[in-house]
Order: C-alpha cells, then structure tokens, then sequence
C-alpha cells in the first residue's frame, strides 16, 4: 500500500492529553530511543489495519509505562511483568478487541519471566511486543536478563559475567520450544533493511490476532542510549555488532498455515445475566432480620472465633456468617489457616452487619469466642470495652479479669460430651451465643446447618446441641 | 517533486534521519528548538522520497515525508 505521504499515523492521539505538564505533543523519550520507533511502527499497522478504536494496548512498567499518553487505543496499564495475564482477561472478555501486550525486557524477561510464558504456551489470541534493550532503561541502567556478556551497566559495572549472572536469556528460542505459539521473529531497529523487516514483523503479528490464529511476539532489539551511555548513534551501531550476534534475527517459529482460525463465541451478557450466572442476584432473605431493637454492644458485631485446630471453629463462624447472610444481612467469614491447623490454635473472623462491609479482618472485635485457654488469652485484650465473651469453662479454668466485658460462661465441651459427641461444642457456643445476643435467629442458625453440614445425618445432633447452648444461657441469665 | 519536512519543535536532535537517509539530503542545524536540541532539516532538494527518514526517526510526528508533488 504505497502512501503519498508519510506523517504521524492516526494510531496516535494527535495531541497527548493523557500527559500530565504542559507538553502535550512530545513524547517522554530519550533522544534516539528504540520505543519511539517501535511505537510508529504500531501506530501505523493499527491506521492501516483500522482496528484502532478496537485495540487494547497494555503498557508495562519501564520507560514505556506511559504507551497510554501516545495511542489513540484502549489501555490499560499492568502491574510488572503480568502485562500478559492482564491481556490474557481483556481478550478472553472481549474476542473482538486487538490486544497488544507491549513490554521491556526486564518486564517480560525477569519480573514477568513466568507470565509471558504461560500466556505463549496456551497459545493466547494476542500480539506481544516486546522490546530488548539489554538493559533496565527506565531505573537508571541495572542489568536486565539480556544483558550481553562483558556488559557494563549500574549492576555490573565490571561487565556482566557467566560465572555470576549466566548467560543472556534468548527469549524467542525459549518461546519457540512450545507447540503452542503461532509465530515469533526477532528483528532490530538498525538500518533500513533491518528497520522495515521491524515493521513487516508487527504488521503481521497484529494480522494474526485479526485472524485469530493465536499467539504471536515479535522480540526487537532496541537502543537505550541513556542507559548504555551512548549516542543515538553509536547505540544503533552497538546493536548492530554486539547484540545481533547473540540474539540472532529471524523467524523463530511460523506454524500460520497449519492453524485453523479459533474464534469464542462472543457472550453478550448484561450485568443483569452476569450477576445471575455468578449467584450474585440478590435475592429477598428467608429469615429477614432486624437488628434495631438489640443492645448496643450487640448489633453488627464483629467476631473472633479461636480454639484449637480440630474444634470447629472455622465451622462455627461459618454458620454464624451463613446464617447472618439468610437474615438478609451483610456478612463476612475470614478463616486463619496456617501452621495453626496443625494442632496449634485456629481462628476465624465473622461480620454480621446491618451495612456494607469494609475489610473482612476483625481487629477489635465485639465478640470473642474462646474455646480454649491459649485462645481466650491471645485474643481478650483486642475485645472493646462492653464487648462479649463467651468462653468455654470445660477448657479454660479461669474467667477473664477484664470487668469491663459481658461475660458468658459456658461448659461447652461437657454439654456436647452430654449431647452425644465432644465434636459439637462449637454447636453448643452458637447456641450460648445466638440467646446472649439475638443477632441471629435459631430457624435462620437451623437453616444454615442445612447449608454448611453435607452429612445430613449429622444434623439432628448438633441441632440438639445448639438447643442445649441456649438452654444454658436462658438458665445462668435467669 | 519528493521532499521531506522536519516539524523543528518535534525533533530531539538524534541525527538517525542523517545517518540513514540515502541521498544525503538532511543535516543538522544550528539554532536551538524549543525542546534544547539542534533540529534536523531538509538541505532543500535532491530528496527521492524513500521514506526511511520517517521509519528511523523516533519521533512521531517530526518528520513527514511527502513522496510526490503536492
Ligand atoms: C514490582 C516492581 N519491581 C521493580 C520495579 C522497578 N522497576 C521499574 S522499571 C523496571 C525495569 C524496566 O526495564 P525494562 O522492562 O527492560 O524496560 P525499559 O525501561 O528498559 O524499556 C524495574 C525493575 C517496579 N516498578 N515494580
Ligand atoms: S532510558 Fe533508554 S529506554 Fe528509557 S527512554 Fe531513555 S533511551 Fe529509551
Ligand atoms: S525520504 Fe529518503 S531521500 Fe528523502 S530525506 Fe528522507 S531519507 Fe532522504
Ligand atoms: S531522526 Fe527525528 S528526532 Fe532524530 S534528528 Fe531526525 S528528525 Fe530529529
Ligand atoms: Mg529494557
């Protein structure tokens, strides 16, 4: 497609209005710098192709971070190194849109070094650019993964050596051991020959996203003149006889005429749908609750629930939680696993609260229930004044000294033993619990047992204990 | 006939469209631009409007190379 005339391709914004500062048509490069090329080469494949207004660019962190000042395309702009996990989404979401992952080589060779390989091997429907400059431009020069043998930068400033750092990473010859990558070519941006093969690369490795044959990178070798302290010049030239003899040019792998075109459907789902699909319609409470006769220091309360791994206490929170949600409640269940599980002490952390819910994590908590000693200790001094405690007198054999609390105490452990099975103790507190407080009710707390308990014949017995637990408390309250 | 132009306050001063250009046809001149560098610019003729000005040079907009008459 011969043009008349060359001049800045519609792939750009034509004026940066994204760009903070008054500058508002320069870009933020070094002089002589290989993003800039690069950048024009994909600015006037997307005008040529026409898929601007449909393309999605994913700016990395390095110098080329700010890729969403230039392009007249979608952006967004990843965390470092996971620019192909961010591409992976956007593509999947929307079939339809170009997706170009642009990244360095710090980004996608050290940080990102496992994200980019994935992506090539599911063989994603995207374009990856990506641009080596044997360096880590944008922090000031530190050695990158491709940084050639003997080069000298902030990290290496005797020369980066074999017997310290290995050898420069050949990315295209690594992706190229994957079945699953469409095409990969290594170009540079040097002379003429070299600069159009550059352009010929990305031209088609956009064509393949549009003709949806999978994975496509184009690997080009670039100059960093401030970070290799050089002129444009000489920069270029230094491509030319140090990197080119290592990250040999050429096409590292093209498998276009054995693929069939793969194309997902394209959901067209309203958030309606979307919210139905994912079980987040709301829908109206079984049990609808109502906190606002309750005490005070009973409504919306934030509880820990601790003892020792094998109690139930993640358990317990959870009913609790489950059964806050069918009053039609906000609710929030953090369990703390860890090395804890082992035997040691676990720990969960519930909300039940008439609005929404900033952070699941209960630091100061409303409500504490201890099932044993080590538990009650640990987690008493973060209960607020006025707070409840229940704590279970079968395994703790002395009362918390606190006066300022509501304290509840409950033979838990001897009340299950009595029911049946020691296991159930947890049951007994929700019951002590649900009489103290009335935050949950005993059909909501019924119901919710349905959910959490998958042996059904279970639930007769810890129904009993949580019968019993109620029982207690109606007696020792008088 | 072909001409190139540079648009002056776009340009950083690299010289990569001197280095590249065939015909020998830009060169570096004198005056400072807003951005602090010494523009390129078009000698004045002899351009064949190959383009590789415009490929080589990093800058999206400083060069426009027109390859026929306008
Ligand atoms: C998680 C994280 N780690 C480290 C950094 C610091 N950092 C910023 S850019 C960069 C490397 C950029 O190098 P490259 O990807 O080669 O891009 P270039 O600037 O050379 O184009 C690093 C390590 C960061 N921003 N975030
Ligand atoms: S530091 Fe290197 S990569 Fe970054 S803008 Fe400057 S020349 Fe380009
Ligand atoms: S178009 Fe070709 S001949 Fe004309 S100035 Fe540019 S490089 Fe030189
Ligand atoms: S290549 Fe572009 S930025 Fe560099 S000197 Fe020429 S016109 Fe200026
Ligand atoms: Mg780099």
């Amino acid at each position: 497609m011969a043009k008349d005339i060359l001049r800045k391709p519609k792939g750009f914004n034509d004026v940066y209005f994204n760009k903070p500062g008054a500058d508002k048509e320069n870009t933020h490069y070094c002089p002589g710098c290989g993003h800039g090329v690069v950048h024009k080469l994909i600015a006037e494949a997307l005008e040529d192709f026409g898929v601007a207004d449909r393309a999605i660019m994913i700016s990395p962190v390095g110098c080329s971070v700010f890729v969403y000042y230039y392009f007249a395309t979608g952006n967004v702009q990843a965390a470092h190194g996971r620019a192909p996990a961010v591409a992976t989404g956007l593509k999947r979401a929307n079939p339809d849109s170009i997706v170009i992952s642009y990244q360095g080589d710090g980004d996608l060779g050290a940080i990102g070094g496992n994200n980019i390989l994935q992506a090539a091997n599911r063989g994603e429907n995207i374009t990856v650019i990506f641009v080596n400059n044997a360096i880590y431009g944008m922090t000031g020069g530190q050695m990158a993964p491709t940084t050639l043998v003997g080069q000298r930068t902030m990290t290496t400033p005797y020369g980066r050596s074999v017997e310290n750092e290995g050898y420069p990473i050949k990315i295209c010859e690594l992706l190229a051991s994957l079945e699953s990558p469409a095409y990969l070519e290594r170009t540079a941006i040097t002379d003429v020959k070299n600069i159009m093969k550059t352009r010929l690369a990305i031209r088609k490795a956009i064509k393949v996203q549009i003709d949806n044959k999978g994975f496509s990178l184009v690997e080009i070798l670039s100059a960093c003149p401030s970070g290799w302290r050089m002129t444009p010049r000489k920069a270029k030239e230094w491509i030319t006889t140090n990197m080119m003899p290592y990250f040999k040019p050429g096409v590292y792998k093209d498998v276009l005429n054995e693929r069939k075109p793969y194309a997902p459907a394209k959901l067209n789902l309203s958030l309606d749908e979307i919210d139905e699909k994912l079980g987040l319609k709301e829908e109206a409470p079984s049990f609808p609750g109502d906190m606002s006769g309750l005490k005070e220091n009973h409504r919306n309360p934030r509880i820990k629930v601790a003892g020792f791994g094998g109690q139930g206490v993640l358990m317990l929170g959870n009913v609790l939680a489950e059964a806050g949600m069918l009053q039609g409640y906000e609710v929030s269940w953090l369990p703390s696993y860890g090395p804890e599980m082992r035997g040691g002490t676990a720990n969960c952390q519930v909300h039940i609260d008439e609005d929404k819910i900033g952070s699941p994590v209960v630091s100061d908590s409303t409500v504490l229930i201890a099932m044993n000693k080590p538990s009650l200790d640990k987690f008493v001094p973060d209960v607020v004044p006025g707070g409840v405690v229940l704590y279970n007198t079968s395994m703790i054999d002395q009362a918390p000294r606190r006066k300022d609390l509501e304290i509840i105490p409950v033979p838990a452990s001897e009340i299950a033993d009595a029911t049946g099975d020691l296991k159930v103790a947890n049951m007994v507190m929700i019951g002590a619990y649900l009489e103290t407080t009335k935050v949950v009710s005993k059909e909501a707390v019924f119901a919710a047992l349905d959910i959490a308990i998958k042996h059904k014949g279970f639930i007769p017995m810890n129904q009993k204990a949580i019968e019993q637990g109620i029982e207690h408390v109606r007696k020792i309250k008088g | 006939m072909p001409r190139m132009e540079v648009y002056t306050d776009h340009c950083k001063g690299c010289e990569l469209c001197v280095e590249i250009c065939p015909a020998g046809v830009i060169e570096m001149s004198e005056e400072i631009n807003k951005l602090g560098y010494h523009p390129a610019r078009y000698k004045g003729e002899g351009c064949t409007g190959c383009g590789f000005c415009f490929y080589a040079c990093p800058e999206p907009d400083a060069i426009t190379v027109y390859k026929k008459e306008d």
